[in-house]
């Protein structure tokens, strides 16, 4: 068992090491790309190459100097906000549609076809539609997280609906329940977990998106903000923002698989 | 006691099959059973013992006849006909406790919060359950879970007992552990029990009349078997009454006699 762990611990560090030999390489064959001693002074701040002293991003991340130029928390937190809305919204109405989807044949014949056409759609097809419309930056990133994240609620909720299986509902069926009492006792509990594999998927989706509408749509946000550092050619900040969003997707996929493991009856009791 | 307790009459169940005639399972069948009796069916694989149960829960409607229950029609699944189903059906997201008491809530809506708690230890004592009761049903054995779903059925105070195969999938201990509880329960409060099984001994053991089914297609009800023998009954002593032998010779000549089945 320890032996696993120190494998656990070792093997990443190799990787890592590979890594930054291959990043390392690039930068030399590649004009002005910057090295990684380079990039982790821009991320922890120090002096450069260049001998110039420099403040890290991500050792003073709350600064604000004006509405246009605010430190990466700030950036992150506004991003952060735009997924919320966006994933909460999917969920108050994909639930309810996979449930109906699910529970309902017509329902599923009439909406399947178009829940596969729009399913693939890109973000960045909706995103001129939807800015169009809106006219505001913060309404288009909110609907596009919501329009290309609800499709792995509704399909997973109507998944889960389904696979209630037909003992439960002759359970229900000789209590008497009404459907609302069937929807409530029975068939959400078991569609809870698929309904969270769902949401999980949702919150990865509308995490990728989040970075590429901002980079469309400009304004606050941790998309505009890498964008914005390629404008200014700090290419060092391009990948302090990619990890940057590679480990908050890291978290909120891990925060995901925590609450839903909570509401998994299968995952309780079982184990003690 | 009233004679005419549930009465089966002209019972027929018709399976359409697509761009064939319909496929009779079962047809004819006149039963009364009367209240507190136990009955079990009896009959060889696919001759219909589901279908003519579920016609009776009202999970599934026959193509023609009458069922009546105290001389009402019987339409759809209601609480009345208790079911306890073969793979025992538990909500395995509910402790034992709670799939007992989510049925009672459900079909005593009246009971106060105290009367519920009452009613519902009442019941997981009844099959002896009081260590278990916070348990998930993934937690306790098959046998456990079987007992739960006896409990959960009694306790809506059904007017009729409906069990398929209900101990089908245990193994012989569990199994006649299982109808020592079952006899116990009903020395003490009378149900009426229709109890489908493949055991000739269980069917015996357990019922008032043995009623042995013809096989399919067209299906019906070939001969009743009164078991005449005295309550409390003893699995261990009975091996020896001549009535229990003359009650398993009976149907085992039934079975593999006058209706064998060749395609086993
Ligand atoms: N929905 C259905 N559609 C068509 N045929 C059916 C259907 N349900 C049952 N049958 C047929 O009706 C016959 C009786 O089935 P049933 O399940 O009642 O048998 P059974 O006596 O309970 O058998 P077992 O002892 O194996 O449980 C079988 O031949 C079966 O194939
Ligand atoms: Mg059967």
């Amino acid at each position: 068992m320890k032996y696993e762990m120190i494998k656990k611990i070792v093997l990443p560090f190799l990787v890592f090491l590979l890594i930054l030999q291959v990043w390392s390489s690039i930068a030399m064959s590649v004009h002005n790309f910057p090295t990684p001693s380079d990039t982790y002074v821009a991320a922890f701040g120090g002096v450069n190459a260049n001998g110039e002293a420099m403040t890290g991003v991500l050792t003073d991340p709350f600064y604000v100097n004006n509405k246009d130029d605010k430190g990466i928390f700030w950036q992150i937190v506004e991003s952060l906000k735009r997924v919320f809305a966006g994933f909460v919204l999917a969920i108050l109405i994909g639930v309810p549609l996979g449930l109906f989807v699910g529970m309902s044949k017509n329902a599923q014949y009439a909406l399947n076809p178009f829940i596969q056409i729009f399913k693939p759609v890109s973000p960045l097809a909706w995103l001129p539609l939807l800015l169009f419309i809106f006219q505001d930056i913060n309404l288009t990133a909110i609907s596009t997280i919501f329009i290309t994240s609800i499709w792995p609620i509704i399909i997973n909720t109507a998944l889960g609906v389904k696979s209630v299986s037909e003992d439960y509902m002759n359970v229900a069926k000789v209590l008497r329940f009404s459907p609302m009492e069937k929807i409530v006792q029975i068939i959400l509990p078991v569609s809870v977990p698929y309904i969270f594999t769902g949401m999980r998927l949702s919150l990865g989706i509308a995490w990728l998106v989040i970075v590429a509408a901002e980079m469309l749509t400009g304004g606050i946000g941790i998309g505009f903000w890498i964008w914005d550092e390629y404008n200014n050619l700090n290419y060092h900040n391009i990948i302090i923002g990619i990890i940057v969003v590679g480990l908050i997707g890291f978290m909120l996929d891990i925060i995901m698989g925590k609450i839903a493991d909570y509401f998994d009856y299968t995952k309780k009791g079982r184990a003690k | 006691m009233s004679e005419k307790f549930l009465s089966l009459k002209n019972i027929e169940k018709r399976f359409p099959i697509l761009g064939k005639e319909d496929y009779v399972a079962v047809t004819d069948v006149n039963l009364e059973i009367k209240q507190n009796e136990i009955i079990s069916i009896i009959g060889h694989s696919g001759c219909g013992k589901s279908t003519l149960l579920n016609m009776i829960s009202g999970l599934d409607a026959q193509t023609s006849g009458d069922i009546l229950l105290e001389n009402r029609h019987v339409k759809g699944p209601g609480p009345e006909r208790a079911v306890v189903f073969q793979n025992h059906s538990l909500l395995p997201w509910l402790s034992v406790y709670q799939n007992i008491e989510m049925a009672v809530k459900k079909v005593m809506p009246e009971l106060s919060s105290a009367e519920l708690r009452e009613r519902v230890e009442k019941f997981v004592s009844m099959v002896n359950l009081e260590h278990a009761k916070d348990k998930l049903p993934g937690e306790i054995s098959g046998g456990m879970k079987q007992r739960v779903g006896i409990a959960r059925a009694l306790s809506i105070k059904p007017k009729v007992l409906l069990m398929d195969e209900p101990f089908g999938a245990l193994d012989s201990l569990t199994r006649a552990n299982l109808q020592e509880h079952l006899m116990r329960i009903q020395q003490n409060v009378k149900n009426t029990v229709i109890i489908i099984t493949h055991d000739i001994d269980e069917a015996v053991l357990l019922s008032d009349r043995v009623i042995m089914m013809t096989n399919g297609p067209h299906a019906t009800i070939g001969e009743i078997l009164e078991v005449n023998l005295p309550r409390p009954r003893n699995r261990v002593e009975l091996q020896s009454n001549p009535e229990y032998i003359r009650c398993r010779e009976a149907i085992l000549s039934f079975l593999y006699e006058k209706f064998a089945k060749d395609d086993e």
